[in-house]
């Protein structure tokens, strides 16, 4: 999106809008009642017990927190910059729900005594689960892009099939089929390979068609200006139409990635262990489920946020590249 | 340019009626044209025409349907398989020049005698240096196509098909979508390449290249091939009405 050069009025400097907004506030926090919440014990001395404050305490306690709402949010809108604001709302956001994990009790002394052990064999596996099926999904992808738009009957009948095939069922299905259904041929297959290839099939069929819309929004002229100097289409393909198109695909790939390095839980349900399996199977003996689930959940948004961040950095060298 | 040592004079494209249909349209009736070794040839006709089919047709980046096209000896058609040798040897020059963006010019030069003639990297540099020098842009050799003006963009493309030693040069519109500014020195590119003996096929509306270099100009109109003449007896006495009205209309300007 382009910005304007115009800005509009801000909103928050409207005593209208202000208003407004401290109104819907007020009526949605007293229609869920916070008179017993953290505000309400806040108040304590004001109201006094607040479980017998009553309608009284819950009109207070509702007006109080519509008020610190609205006073943070026009505080964010004066701040000077677009950046500050950024990194306000982020980390208001990150203590709402770091509080809201917080009040699970949880036992900290359980997950400091489990951490190591869900990153160096949790996170290691979900990582290099990931990377290899990526990097093969990668592969079928090109083949699968090329084959979808060949000319040739097989190729077409083959690929569109895969990517049908693929598409269409669910990766935990893919995923069983794979690891129970190579037995039955005769063929025993590990859990890992099982999951590696479940999710390279998979992730693959979708690549395939990132990757043949990249190599079809290149300009028909590349295809001709390339076969008037007499090059054969392996040569167009490697030399000339993938070096551009692989900067139009990479962006979506990254989004790809990140998207299976969760989906790679999924290979957890055939004892592949990765950071999901040992969240469920850790906490299992002493009942700590929430307290692994919710480490777990910390770790693959940490992953991402990484993951995110390469992929800006890759996204913005490949953008510099081409604006030259 | 070096070696065409083609039997002197005989012709080296040969069209015998041929014919292009686009589905039910018919793009091409008929079309019987020869070229001869050295010939400069211009194309000319209202748009949609048909000469830019016409040509394209030559390196067979457009199929035809009936008739036969015969390029250097070697004849056209849907199974051949040396289809890239004729177009290593028919240099083409586009419209909108279709340089690969993402190598620089030196390296849009050299590609093809590298990868299709198979050359060592040090040859390449100096055949690419030598025609970028003919062009008059060697200073810009390290630079992307996207850097340079649409003038100097399009003499890169002129360029990189000599590097390739063509027989032939096939131009489609190369002028066309250019700033007017940048015309003269894609023009003045093209007269010194025709001088040098290069044959060429050049589709344009620049009826003063026409005249100063053509040979032989040819107005098509509705896919047919309406009048082939000398350029002075082209433009003074044209014979059909439709050569006529174009002519009124092209050269008011």
């Amino acid at each position: 999106m382009i910005q304007d050069t115009v800005t509009e009025d801000v909103l928050l400097r409207k005593p209208l809008f202000v208003f407004f907004l401290f109104v819907i506030t007020f009526i949605i926090s007293f229609s869920v009642d916070p008179s017993q919440s953290f505000i309400g014990h806040l108040l304590e001395p004001a109201l006094g017990d607040p479980e017998k404050s009553g309608l009284y305490g819950r009109f207070v306690t509702s007006f109080m927190l519509a008020v610190l709402f609205v006073l943070n949010l026009t505080a964010i809108g004066f701040l000077p910059r677009f950046r500050f604001q950024v990194i306000v709302v982020w980390i208001e956001l990150l203590i709402l729900f770091l509080s809201f994990f917080y009040s699970f009790d949880l036992s900290f002394e359980f997950i400091r005594s489990k951490i190591w052990f869900m990153i160096s064999q949790g996170i290691f596996t979900t990582l290099y689960v990931s990377a290899i099926s990526i990097v093969i999904a990668f592969l079928i992808a090109i083949v699968g892009a090329v084959a979808k738009m060949s000319s040739n009957g097989f190729a077409y009948a083959i690929a569109s099939f895969y990517t049908s095939f693929f598409r269409g069922l669910p990766l935990l299905m893919q995923v069983y089929l794979i690891y129970l259904g190579f037995p039955q041929v005769g063929y025993v297959i590990d859990a890992v390979p099982a999951g590696i290839i479940a999710l390279s099939l998979c992730y693959g069929a979708y690549m395939t068609e990132i990757f043949r819309a990249g190599i079809m929004s290149i300009d028909a002229g590349q295809w001709e200006g390339s076969r008037a100097l007499g090059f054969k289409f392996g040569l167009i393909m490697r030399k000339i139409i993938l070096p551009q198109s692989i900067p139009l695909i990479i962006p979506p790939t990254g989004n790809q990635f990140i998207a299976m390095l969760k989906d790679s839980s999924l290979v957890s349900v055939i004892g592949v262990w990765e950071l999901m399996f040992l969240a469920k199977t850790l906490g299992n003996k002493t009942f700590n489920h929430m307290e692994m689930l919710i480490t777990a959940a910390m770790l693959y948004w940490m992953m991402t946020m990484v993951l995110e961040l390469i992929q800006s950095r890759i996204e913005r060298k490949y953008q510099k590249r081409q604006s030259r | 340019m070096s070696e065409t040592n083609q039997n002197a004079k005989g012709p080296i494209i040969s069209i015998k009626e041929m014919n292009k249909y686009y589905g039910d349209f018919h793009a091409l009736t008929d079309i019987d044209l020869e070229v001869n070794v050295g010939e400069r040839i211009v194309i000319c006709g209202p748009s949609g025409s048909g000469k830019s089919t016409l040509i394209r047709c030559l390196n067979r980046l457009e199929a035809h349907q009936s008739g036969s096209v015969n390029v250097n000896g070697i004849e056209l058609h849907q199974h051949m398989k040396d289809i890239d040798k004729v177009r290593s040897e028919v240099g083409m020059v586009f419209q909108h020049f279709n340089l690969f963006p993402h190598m620089t010019v030196l390296e849009n030069c050299t590609a093809g005698p590298m990868w299709v003639n198979k050359l060592p990297p040090s040859e390449a540099h100096e055949i690419a240096m030598k025609y970028l020098e003919r062009v008059n842009i060697p200073e810009q050799a390290d630079k992307y196509p996207a850097q340079l003006s649409g003038g100097q963009q399009q003499r890169v493309a002129i360029a990189r098909s000599l590097c390739m030693n063509p027989k032939v040069m096939l131009f489609d519109e190369p002028t066309s979508a250019l700033d007017p500014e940048m015309v003269s020195e894609v023009l003045d590119t093209m007269t010194s390449l025709a001088q040098s003996g290069m044959t060429m096929i050049v589709v344009t509306h620049e009826m003063g290249f026409a005249k100063q270099v053509a040979d032989r100009v040819i107005f098509m109109d509705e896919g047919k091939i309406v009048e082939s003449n000398e350029p002075i007896a082209f433009f003074e006495n044209p014979q059909s009405d439709r050569t006529k009205k174009f002519l009124s209309q092209v050269l008011v300007h």
